[in-house]
């Protein structure tokens, strides 16, 4: 074996010892992201929430609006909890958070339907909670549909119209949808897909600029740099191997918790994804690397990865889409490992297209890679001749 | 007698403006420590609401498959246009082409016309008009199907009225749609994303940061090996008393004026839907900063060093926020997430918040947090107590 292999596999042995004997870095590495995956995947289990508690204003109370209510209750997503007597009522409750949502059927709505005077019935939904509140929206709107056709049915079929007939009247134009990718608009598929990378990257980040800060602070560097022969390269690939395998490690494992284990449809095979999860790992170690090389200082560069971690979540554009953002923050998300990862994911797992439609992502993920290349003198000038500042 | 008692209310209160006087020299003299405390605090809201500014997705751009090519179907697409939730910016030919605009990222989404469109409408038959939606945002699928939906229910309005002829007969109308129904969105007109997200976030933040400030000094104070306390800090429990009494005094301190400025004025720049009671909102918030500055003070025993705050603080936002109940339902929390989301006192900080902020709810109605609030504020007052003593005497 040559010289610099040696030297190479002194300073992961190094690393290795480092890695374990801090219990930092077991907490960072393993427990947290571990932690973090159980934790949403078992929120999420049931992936639509089910049963949403609302309530009832039946001020009429016949036996057509029970039904109507008995119905509504009778949907995956609403659950009735509860009857009031008036509106107030209603609205007190939701204030203080018994409820979502509340359906309001006034005083003669019965008998204004069966003397065809149109009455009126209502529901509110509290958009506070945007997803709860979404969900029975869309149980409450069916319902309504509902009520106000069967009557509408009645009365053609009543008139000798088929069914077809009365369809084609009710509803000359009807809207069918077909959502590409998940058409249980299941939540878990969408949050779960995004939250799992994105916490491994943030840790990964804040792993990554910690490590090498703490050479500064332990003031061992010099050795370090004395150990790779003076070669700053020798010294971070040294250094930084033996994180990428754990890494690689999780992000494996988060794709068969996801894939496998959640049951989550993975349309352009887990080969793909698995090697996404290499360009995840290592690009986020090189971002890690520049930010360190960038400030020089532990303290800053981990305020930096921080916020670059956290910011991710919300630029990337999982929640609200990154085309509805000011223009500024447009082209600033693609400064943001996740935005690309993110991309690459609804291109492959998602929906199952060609990878070569996501072409600029995975370059860009790429470019990160060689991000660390900049700054490869400053940090052999960090590494000789600086000391650790508070 | 009322001199020996005034003279112990005199000594005590020196000590505490002693504890308090180093508290405040502490943080100012460390940059780390101001940054979490101010910096943060006043810049990170900023950052996170001009990001969901827009609060509504407009102009979702799709495009358009027309087999039907008949000009009533090229008015519901020129209606569709129309709405401010869509925008269509191609016209293709055939779904292999719309479907290659939506590989490549260009459209969000597809409206297929069938070329029977018409020809069903005029025979009496029911028309179906078929919408594809990129599933990468729910809100793509949200807004193609609402500015559908709603073109949709439009022009069957006037084609059930042309049906009917020129009859003023409002029998038939109503024979058709017996019952009327309305939606109203309570507490968030726009149904915006901002108004949702942003309380519960704002909220968060006060606790994060209190945690990642007291955690970075309590690390920086260990690792100089030794908390250099006052003389008169003696290894009794009062000396511990002044000790926490002073720190906290002065979290206190800044962070009536952090909440005043995250939790009223961020709200107001940016016009999100803020209806409190200000005074019951002075009231919860107070046993919200003594929750999580005595939880921060509690968990600081776990940080020795200083950048050791940062690694194990900064993750746990994520799951704190949807543990909270504003994005994922509450309801469809499993018990024993409930019970561990107790343990934080965010989850009691963003329910009560975005109940009074946003929903203008009363003291009474969010009496359940405000009781829990003052429940933790107690028992990480008695842990904090704990693990300072143990440092002290040590």
């Amino acid at each position: 074996m040559s010289n610099t292999t040696y030297r190479l596999l002194d300073i992961m042995k190094r690393e290795v010892l480092r890695l374990g004997t801090k219990p930092m870095y077991l907490f960072c590495m393993i427990i947290a992201p571990l932690f973090s995956y159980i934790f949403f995947a078992s929120l999420m289990e049931s992936g639509l929430p089910t049963d949403l508690p609302a309530g009832v204003v039946d001020l009429d109370n016949t036996s057509t609006t029970r039904n109507i209510i008995r119905n509504l209750d009778a949907f995956q997503q609403t659950k009735i909890v509860s009857h009031y007597s008036s509106l107030n009522e209603a609205r007190k409750a939701v204030q203080k958070g018994d409820i979502y949502a509340f359906y309001y059927i006034p005083e003669g709505t019965t008998e204004k339907a069966l003397a065809s005077r149109q009455p009126k019935i209502s529901f509110y939904t509290n958009y506070s909670y945007l997803i709860a509140g979404s969900l029975i929206y869309r149980d409450m709107k069916m319902m309504s549909e509902l009520a106000g056709g069967a009557i509408g049915r009645a009365t053609l079929y009543a008139k000798g119209a088929t069914e077809k007939q009365a369809m084609g009247f009710l509803q000359p134009i009807v809207i069918d949808t077909h959502p590409i990718g998940n058409p249980w608009l299941n939540y878990s598929v969408y949050l779960c897909n995004t939250i799992f990378p994105g916490i491994l990257m943030l840790i990964i980040f804040l792993t990554t600029t910690y490590t090498l800060g703490s050479e500064l602070k332990d003031n061992t560097s010099k050795e370090l740099m004395r150990m790779a022969d003076g070669s700053i390269l020798k010294a971070l690939a040294g250094k930084i191997f033996p994180q990428t395998m754990v890494f690689l490690v999780m992000a494996t494992f988060q794709n068969v918790l996801l894939y496998g284990f959640m049951h989550i449809p993975c349309n352009g095979g887990i080969g793909t994804m698995m090697l996404a999860g290499v360009l995840l790992v290592l690009s986020s170690q090189a971002l890690g690397i520049f930010f360190f090389g960038l400030f020089g200082a532990m303290r800053l560069a981990l305020s930096t990865s921080s916020l670059w971690g956290v910011i991710s979540f919300s630029i990337s554009g999982f929640t609200f889409p990154v085309m509805a953002m000011h223009p500024t923050l447009q082209a600033l998300s693609n400064l943001f490992p996740l935005r690309h990862y993110f991309l690459i994911y609804v291109n492959q797992a998602l929906n199952g297209y060609p990878i070569i439609y996501a072409w600029k992502s995975v370059a860009a993920l790429l470019l990160f890679m060689i991000l660390p290349c900049f700054i490869l003198k400053r940090m052999k000038h960090i590494m000789e001749n600086y000391t650790y500042l508070p | 007698m009322n001199n020996v008692f005034f003279n112990i209310i005199r000594k005590g209160a020196t000590n505490l403006f002693i504890m308090c006087n180093k508290e405040i020299r502490n943080i100012l003299k460390d940059q780390g420590v101001l940054i979490f405390l101010i910096l943060v605090p006043i810049a990170y809201p900023l950052l996170y609401a001009f990001i969901y500014t827009q609060e509504v997705v407009r102009d979702v751009p799709i495009a358009v498959v027309d087999d039907s090519m008949t000009s009533m179907s090229r008015n519901f697409i020129r209606m569709v246009d129309g709405t401010s939730e869509v925008k269509i910016q191609s016209y293709c030919t055939d779904m292999e082409e719309a479907k290659e605009l939506i590989k490549k990222g260009n459209v969000y989404g597809i409206i297929y016309m069938p070329e029977d469109f018409t020809d069903n409408l005029t025979s009496g038959k029911q028309s179906v008009v078929n919408i594809y939606s990129d599933m990468s945002g729910l809100l793509y699928y949200k807004s193609l199907l609402i500015a559908t939906t709603n073109v949709s229910l439009e022009m069957n309005k006037k084609i059930k009225i042309q049906r009917m002829g020129n009859s003023t007969d409002r029998q038939d109308e109503v024979g058709t749609t017996p019952i009327e129904y309305k939606s109203i969105s309570m507490f968030n007109p726009q149904d915006g994303f901002a108004s949702f997200l942003i309380p519960a976030v704002l909220v968060l933040i006060i606790q994060q940061t209190l945690l990642l400030g007291i955690g970075m000094s309590a690390g920086t104070a260990r690792e100089s090996k030794g908390m250099n306390y006052p003389d008169f800090i003696g290894k009794n429990s009062s000396g511990t008393l002044y000790v926490i009494l002073g720190k906290s005094l002065v979290y206190l301190l800044i962070y009536i004026l952090v909440s005043a400025y995250i939790l009223c004025a961020v709200p107001k720049m940016f016009s999100l839907v803020q209806i409190p009671d200000t005074f019951t909102l002075a009231i919860f918030i107070l046993p919200y900063l003594l929750a999580c500055i005595f939880f921060a003070m509690t968990c600081s025993m776990f940080i020795h060093h200083r950048e050791s705050c940062m690694m194990l603080y900064v993750f746990t936002s994520v799951p704190l926020l949807f543990i909270s109940g504003i994005s994922w339902p509450g309801s469809a929390i499993s018990d024993f997430w409930k019970v561990v989301s107790w343990i934080a006192p965010s989850t009691f900080g963003i329910n009560g918040f975005v109940r009074i902020n946003s929903m203008g709810a009363t003291l009474s109605d969010v009496s359940t947090e405000f009781q829990a609030l003052w429940i933790q504020a107690c028992i990480y007052f008695i842990t904090t107590f704990a693990v300072y003593r143990r440092q002290i005497n040590k």
